[in-house]
C-alpha cells in the first residue's frame, strides 16, 4: 500500500471520530432539552433532504467508475467521471445552500435562536451540517485538482483512488447526519 | 509508488457489483424515510436508523472503498482503533445523559 492511501485512511479516522463527537454532543443536548425543534415536514423538508442523499450517493457511484478508469488508465474518462462526481457535489452543495437559505429567511432559524424552541438547536443543526458541508465544497476542489492532474498525466492512479477514498468518506458521514439530523426531527 | 506496483494493486469489485451496492444504498435510505413517514415511536425510530446508518456504512467502506479487498492487517489496523475511540466517547455520554434526562422537567 502507498503511504498516501495510508496517509488518507489516518485522516479518515481522525475526522471520522470528529463527527462521531459531534454526533454525540448533538445527541446529548437533544436528549436534555425537552423542547427540541422537529422543524422537517415529510413534504417539502424531507422529500428535499431525500433528494440531496440521492445525489451525493450517485456522485460516489461516478466517483468509483473514476476510479476503476483510472485503473485501466484511460484518462479521458477518468477526466469525465470526476467531473461528473464534481457535479454531484455542487448540485448537492447548492440543493443544501437552497434549504439553509429557506430555514434561516423564511422560518427564521438561525445559530442562535429559533421559533420552535432550545436555541441549541441551531448551534448544532449548523455546525453539523456546515461542517459537512464544508468537507463536500473542499472535496470538489480536490477533485478538480486531482482530475486535471491525472488528465495531464502528473498524477497517478492512486492519486485518483485516494481522493475517492476521501469522497466516499464524506458521503458516509453524511449517512448518519441524514437520518439522525433529519429523520429524527420529522413535524408530523 | 511505481506504476508497476500499483497496476499490481489495481482491485476492487466490478461494474456490476458496484451498481447493485449502489442500489441497495439507495433502497436503504428509501426505507429509512418510509420509516420517518410511519411516525414510529422515537426510541424505536433511533435504534432501527442506527443500525441501518451502520450497515451504509459497512457497505459504502467494504465496496467504495476498497476496505474488503485491501490487506485484512489494514482493517485490524484502522477499525479496532476507531471503535475503542468511539466507545470510550459512549462510556463518557450514557450515565452524564441518562442522569440529566431524569432531571429535565416533563
Amino acid at each position: 500500500m502507498g503511504s498516501k492511501k495510508l496517509g488518507m485512511w489516518l485522516f479518515i479516522v481522525s475526522d471520522t471520530l470528529t463527527f462521531s463527537a459531534l454526533l454525540i454532543v448533538y445527541s446529548y443536548s437533544r436528549l436534555t432539552n425537552p423542547d427540541w425543534p422537529r422543524p422537517f415536514p415529510i413534504y417539502p423538508a424531507i422529500a428535499f433532504s431525500t433528494t440531496m442523499t440521492v445525489v451525493l450517493l450517485a456522485s460516489s457511484l461516478t466517483m468509483v467508475m473514476a476510479v476503476m478508469a483510472a485503473q485501466r488508465n484511460d484518462r479521458k474518462k477518468t477526466v469525465m467521471w470526476m467531473v461528473a462526481t464534481m457535479i454531484g457535489g455542487l448540485l448537492f452543495t447548492g440543493l443544501h445552500l437552497t434549504e439553509w437559505m429557506n430555514m434561516i429567511f423564511k422560518e427564521g432559524f438561525t445559530i442562535t435562536g429559533n421559533p420552535e424552541g432550545t436555541p441549541l438547536f441551531g448551534a448544532v443543526f449548523f455546525g453539523i451540517t456546515g461542517l459537512h458541508m464544508t468537507h463536500v465544497m473542499i472535496g470538489v476542489i480536490y477533485l478538480g485538482i486531482v482530475a486535471v492532474g491525472f488528465g495531464r498525466g502528473k498524477f497517478s492512479a492512486e492519486d485518483v483512488e485516494v481522493n475517492g477514498l476521501y469522497w466516499h468518506f464524506v458521503d458516509l458521514v453524511w449517512m448518519f447526519v441524514f437520518p439522525l439530523i433529519y429523520l429524527m426531527s420529522v413535524k408530523y | 509508488m511505481s506504476s508497476d506496483a500499483h497496476a499490481a494493486e489495481a482491485h476492487g469489485a466490478s461494474v456490476g457489483t458496484n451498481i447493485t451496492v449502489w442500489i441497495g444504498l439507495v433502497a436503504i435510505t428509501g426505507l429509512e424515510v418510509f420509516l420517518a413517514y410511519k411516525e414510529l415511536q422515537p426510541s424505536v425510530m433511533l435504534s432501527i436508523l442506527v443500525v441501518l446508518s451502520l450497515v451504509k456504512a459497512a457497505m459504502i467502506m467494504s465496496y467504495f472503498m476498497h476496505l474488503k479487498y485491501e490487506k485484512f492487517s489494514l482493517v485490524l489496523w484502522l477499525v479496532p482503533a476507531m471503535i475503542f475511540c468511539i466507545c470510550m466517547m459512549f462510556i463518557f455520554f450514557f450515565p452524564e445523559a441518562f442522569r440529566l434526562l431524569q432531571m429535565r422537567p416533563h
